[in-house]
């Protein structure tokens, strides 16, 4: 746990009229145990969802560790046991497993990045009045509500298909306008695979990033850059030292949830090109290793370093979202 | 804008209102080039097969149902129920399940909070962004030891742990917003815990409340690694027929089109639904 989360344990949240105890009027040891009794029953509450929570998630983790640690192929049964590092030497020396996390890396810094900077150029764009905003939005926030794995069948075979897909179908058609029966027909997925799935992926985050950061958007005081601009303050200083500065919790927050989701990634990567051509990123290496060639050790040795990985990225997440979360309280 | 409006009006005015009306056009375009891909697909759905795949591109082609009786199985003997049916029992089980373990966790966290709320708060958070996959291969061996595989239920479970943490930290955001001084004015009147919670609570959190399953619904129907691991033929989830339907029988685009159209609309419909309350749930609330 981040320990900025700590100072907000015992500040008042704002309700303390409901939790006030009442010991002052009863003896000690009564207060004790109704104090005690009060305790359970506002934990009560919580319990199943914690106990469903740590037996789902938590216990097959547990697993995990365990099983990294044995022999363990599901191809040969009787060739099973104690492997001790074995399997972690083997996913730090195998080059695929190091290509994978150099994937993911790309893949995920890619995607972020750009439909973040794509995404607030749109927000900023549907940030003023204009005739059809609400349609626009609407339009803008489609490519999310699509199933992921129809997004990613649409872009393989109906866009980037090289004969007959969308793309190479608007360039025909543009060549033909100039007379040219010549047109440039690449094969996008076998070109650049990985740009490939980035593009569909940016096309499905970049209305997420959008949402987000409208949001932030429409709760700037607007009193404030009123003010600046009769100071005569240009669009530009405006968005420079007004709204980035207030965007920035929202930018912090969209990076961190675009990176939760586009890390764990599985759908567009299995779908547009089924690991080929260094696409492979780690959800799909794992789920490859496992199920394909059915190495269990290894695919749990796999697992416990993306853990670890995301246990890293985690931490600093859970910052920036705790201090999102000590605004709300000292609000 | 036509010149009539813009005569009398200063300059510096007139430039600002151009400006913005181009923006206004350029907001357009990229709402336009976004939504065209999704747009391409539905027309698609509804070419021939052989209109569907030229090139150029034949965009006024005439329209056919084909693609969708072929989707529903005429013809071909595959039957897009079963998966339609399990896409549908997995997510509105589970999302009923989700409604009943984070209610009252998010009451326990924000209405009446015990000590070190926000700790527990991060913890399911966390569970959040640990990768599901490094906790599949014990799910698929237990599953396999207690014959559960291909099973709609064990995915009813797991894609309730995974809704799980989102919908509690969403519930607990749309509670917070319950005002304190009603909760204390009911209190003075004597009301007791179930009258207060369908009297004050109620009223305030029910679109929230609604604006959660419906996320919880879309994560669920749209999930594809769990699906595809742990079903096979009974069990498989439309996501799963999705991707079986292209490899195990060749290319029909505008049949492939017309099957991603259909397996769309239930989260389209959720999502333009819980439109306004989706970033503020899938932002963990953080966003209001």
């Amino acid at each position: 746990m981040p320990t900025k989360s700590a100072e907000t344990h015992n500040e008042p949240d704002g309700r303390g009229g409901t939790r006030r105890p009442s010991s002052a009027e009863h003896p000690r040891r009564d207060a004790g145990t109704a104090r005690r009794a009060a305790g359970w029953a506002r934990r009560a509450p919580l319990l199943p969802a914690l106990v469903f929570l740590v037996v789902v998630t938590q216990l097959p983790f547990v697993a995990t560790v365990v099983i990294s640690f044995t022999r363990w192929n599901a191809l040969a049964p009787d060739n099973k046991g104690f492997a001790a590092f074995d399997n972690y030497k083997a996913v730090f020396t195998d080059p695929a497993m190091r290509s994978a996390i150099w994937t993911t890396v790309l893949l995920t810094v890619t995607v972020v990045l750009v439909s973040l900077v794509l995404g607030l150029g749109l927000a900023l764009l549907l940030d003023r009045e204009f005739w059809g905003r609400g349609v626009v939005r609407t339009m803008l926030i489609t490519p999310f509500l699509v199933v992921p794995v129809a997004a990613a069948l649409l872009w393989k075979h109906a866009l980037y298909n090289a004969s007959y897909g969308l793309i190479n179908g608007t360039l025909t058609w543009i060549w033909k306008l100039f007379g040219s029966a010549d047109p440039p027909q690449p094969d996008w997925m076998t070109a650049s695979p990985l740009a490939a799935v980035e593009v569909a992926l940016i096309w499905q985050w970049t209305p997420f990033m959008m949402l987000i950061l409208l949001a932030g958007l429409q709760s700037r005081p607007a009193d404030a850059v009123e003010a600046a601009r009769v100071d005569g303050a240009s669009a530009f200083d405006v968005f420079r030292y007004l709204t980035l500065p207030h965007l920035r919790r929202y930018l912090e927050l969209a990076a961190l949830l675009g990176t939760i989701y586009v890390v764990q990634n599985f759908d567009a990567v299995f779908t547009i090109t089924s690991g080929g051509l260094g696409t492979a990123n780690l959800p799909y290496t794992i789920y490859q290793t496992f199920y394909q060639a059915h190495d269990y050790g290894r695919a749990s040795a796999q697992g416990v370093v993306v853990v670890v990985c995301s246990l890293l990225v985690a931490t600093f997440a859970l910052r920036t979202v705790s201090s999102l979360l000590r605004e709300e309280v000292t609000r | 804008m036509s010149a009539s409006t813009v005569r009398g009006v200063a300059p510096a005015e007139r430039r600002r209102r151009r400006t913005g009306s181009l923006l206004g056009l350029a907001a357009w375009l990229c709402g336009i080039a976004f939504f065209l891909p999704v747009a391409w697909m539905v027309l698609t759905s509804f070419h021939s097969e052989t209109d569907a795949a030229t090139n150029p591109p034949s965009v006024g082609a005439g329209l056919t149902l084909h693609g969708y009786r072929e989707f529903f199985g005429a013809g071909t003997g595959v039957s897009p129920w079963p998966p339609l049916l399990n896409s549908l029992t997995a997510s509105v089980a589970s999302t009923l399940l989700v409604l009943v373990l984070a209610v009252p966790a998010a009451y326990a966290l924000s209405i009446k909070p015990v000590r070190k709320w926000s700790d527990v708060l991060f913890f399911f958070l966390s569970t959040k962004m640990l990768p599901l996959v490094a906790g599949l291969l014990p799910v698929y061996l237990i599953a396999q030891n207690t014959r559960m595989l291909d099973n709609i239920w064990l995915l009813v479970i797991l894609y309730t742990s995974m809704n799980l943490p989102i919908a509690v930290w969403m519930m607990r955001s749309f509670l917070a917003e319950v005002p304190v001084e009603m909760l204390e004015a009911a209190s003075i009147d004597g009301a007791g815990l179930p009258t207060t919670l369908v009297r004050i609570v109620a009223p305030v959190a029910l679109p929230g409340i609604a604006a959660t399953a419906l996320i919880s619904f879309i994560f669920s129907w749209n999930e594809l690694l769990f699906a595809r691991v742990l079903t096979g033929i009974v069990a498989g989830t439309s996501p799963v027929f999705l991707t079986g339907f292209v490899t195990s029988q060749g290319l029909f685009l505008a049949k492939v089109c017309a099957a991603a159209t259909v397996i769309s609309l239930p989260v389209l419909a959720a999502g333009f639904a819980a439109q306004d309350k989706l970033v503020q749930g899938l932002s963990l609330g953080a966003v209001k």
